[in-house]
């Protein structure tokens, strides 16, 4: 009680010192729980829409499917078992058939998804009744990225060449009837959406998918023959592993600001340990122990965090409160470029968990730089601290 | 104690290491202090006047020999004991005053309370009497670098008598002080010692100082060359 008394006492006895030291260390405060409160709001927003618009309650891969192998998509197809075609009935599940093929823009040729969905489905958030319209050609929808890297405008027709179940190429013009943004890379970078119908005539696989995407709500729906049902936890794995890794990209900004801060308060105790000898000397004379007098300047420096925490938190919660509100523009020109789920605009979360830990490894690491110094305060002599002799 | 001793130092040498070698600061002294003494260490810089305060004042320990301060070895003493010691029973006068720059008047003079864990009430009577006694009420408010340095070795003088110790040890009190200042301070401390029987060493070798002594001890070369009773 004695040694926050004093310690208090001298950071605010130390008036510009402390300001400065304090506000630097309250911007690293403010900024460390923004930029992880935007992660984290990153993650969430991220995990919603791909929850919402691809993966629903979970997947059910046809046994041979492996997205990252493309030679088992050529197999990865089954006809729709009974049960799964009960929950297609209730509009429970959608099947998608996903095959191979290429389209040709401006005389150019890429390779393409080609993955069809039933137009009317309910299941995800994608805007597939769009594809419900009665033409001859074939109505496909594509994502604003892979229209913008090819130049598609809807209305457009395009060729698309593919291979049936037999091996045997087929072509045919295709119609963009839509446009759609999504945050969701996977469901625009080189793939096209069609119709299932058009799909599994297209290649001979009648009343075939390759997966099944379950209501979000309801999730498994039993075993399927042939399929094999994939949760949130799989399907996630990958996106949550890279918010991990962004978590560790952000470490290195967070101990960035901590060290701007923590050199400004670590050069104050060690300019204070030959600033203030006399001082420490003159406590020494008046009846404090030198543990008494490390405790005071370990408590004086971690005592900075307390007031940064207080500064941070004037300015910081209407700082932080306005963010949530109107959310952060990221930087990067679409979700394609940056490889994973990216809303526009990212709306910062900030928990409860993250207030705490920030502001508990910032009074920690505040109290172990001002400790350090402080200890050397035991080697010093108090007759020559007295006489502010420089050691 | 026998016979109001309060300070005996006993064969006492001490010496500090320089290079390979030693330098003694303090060579075979013996001494005692009785209660309400008001004395002067005088000598020139290097007899060795601060090392036997600082020994007194257990800020330091000696080499060989005894110093006994308030029936207490202060060899002997852990670190613990030596704070308690200096907190409660020694009042420290500095030279250069030693005040504490982002403290008040009042502040500096209640640090040495604050530490014996004073209530609030019993620390303001107490920092009050003793700036009455110095005659800084008015400058309660005040921070030293506000002082003149008359008034910030006042602030000193009421910091070192505020717990109402036994003993108050007063290196080179009046150095930095000009002649009108330096006796306002001795003569505070002339009535402190009268009234309250506080006993009062001095490392000194101001002319000022010596004259209000009661007793004047002379050392050289870390030796007591003399040890003068004064009558006025």
């Amino acid at each position: 009680m004695l040694a926050l008394k004093l310690a208090y006492r001298n950071l605010i006895g130390g008036k510009l010192r402390t300001v400065l030291n304090v506000l630097v260390l309250s911007f690293a405060y403010v900024m460390i729980i923004w930029h992880k409160g935007l992660i984290d709001g990153w993650a969430v927003q991220a995990e919603r829409d791909m929850i919402n618009l691809e993966i629903g309650g979970g997947q059910y891969w046809h046994e041979q499917y492996d997205p990252y192998d493309p030679f088992t998509i050529e197999d990865s197809h089954a006809p729709i078992p009974e049960l799964a075609q009960a929950a297609i009935n209730k509009g429970t599940l959608t099947p998608i058939l996903i095959s191979q093929g290429s389209i040709y823009p401006d005389g150019r040729i890429q390779s393409v998804l080609l993955k069809s969905v039933d137009p009317k489905q309910t299941v995800i958030d994608l805007p597939t009744s769009h594809l419900n319209v009665d033409i001859d050609e074939i109505p496909v929808m594509v994502g604003a990225n892979m229209a913008k890297n090819n130049k598609l405008k809807i209305g457009d027709y395009v060729t698309v060449r593919w291979r049936d179940v037999n091996g045997t190429f087929d072509a045919a013009e295709v119609k963009i009837v839509h446009i759609f943004k999504v945050d969701v890379p996977t469901l625009d970078g080189g793939i096209i959406w069609l119709p299932i119908e058009r799909h599994q005539k297209m290649v001979q696989l009648p009343n075939e998918s390759t997966i099944y995407v379950t209501d979000k709500e309801g999730g498994s729906i039993g075993a399927l023959p042939g399929f094999n049902f994939k949760n949130h936890e799989f399907l996630l794995a990958d996106f949550r592993a890279m918010i991990q890794m962004k978590y560790i990209g952000g470490a290195v900004m967070y101990v960035f600001l901590l060290l701007l801060a923590l050199v400004a308060i670590f050069d104050t105790q060690v300019l204070s340990i030959f600033r203030r000898q006399k001082e420490i000397g003159t406590h020494v004379a008046l009846g404090m122990t030198q543990g008494q007098v490390i405790k005071l300047f370990t408590i004086e420096g971690g005592m900075h965090a307390v007031l940064a925490a207080i500064l941070g938190a004037t300015y910081g919660i209407p700082f932080l409160a306005w963010q949530a509100k109107i959310g952060y523009a990221m930087p990067v020109d679409s979700t394609e470029d940056f490889g994973m789920a990216l809303a526009e605009k990212i709306y910062p979360v900030y928990s409860i968990g993250l207030i705490v830990a920030t502001t508990l490894i910032i009074l920690i690491v505040t109290t172990i730089v001002s400790y350090l110094p402080a200890r050397r305060i035991s080697k010093l002599k108090p007759t020559d601290a007295i006489r502010g002799k420089i050691q | 104690m026998k016979n109001s001793v309060q300070i005996s130092i006993v064969d006492l040498i001490k010496t500090f290491p320089i290079g390979k070698g030693e330098f003694t600061a303090l060579n075979q002294v013996n001494l005692s202090f009785n209660k309400g003494e008001f004395t002067g260490l005088v000598g020139p810089s290097g007899s060795g006047k601060t090392t036997l305060l600082n020994i007194i004042g257990s800020l330091d320990v000696p080499t060989k020999g005894t110093a006994t301060v308030l029936d207490k070895s202060v060899s002997d003493l852990t670190k613990r004991e030596a704070a308690d010691l200096r907190n409660n029973h020694v009042g420290f006068i500095f030279q250069t005053y030693n005040l504490l720059s982002v403290y008040t008047v009042y502040e500096n003079v209640e640090l040495p309370l604050l530490l014996q864990h004073k209530s609030a009430s019993e620390r303001k009577n107490s920092v009050i009497k003793s700036l009455e006694w110095v005659g800084l009420t008015d400058k309660i408010n005040s921070r030293p670098a506000q002082l003149s340095g008359g008034e910030c070795q006042r602030v000193s003088i009421a910091r070192a008598m505020v717990k109402e110790p036994e003993i108050v040890i007063a290196d080179e009190p009046t150095a930095n002080l000009d002649a009108k200042n330096s006796h306002h301070i001795l003569q505070t401390m002339e009535k402190l010692n009268s009234e309250l029987k506080t006993t009062f060493i001095f490392a000194t070798h101001d002319e000022k100082v010596i004259q209000y002594l009661k007793r004047k001890i002379s050392l050289e070369d870390g030796r007591v060359v003399s040890d003068e009773q004064i009558t006025k």
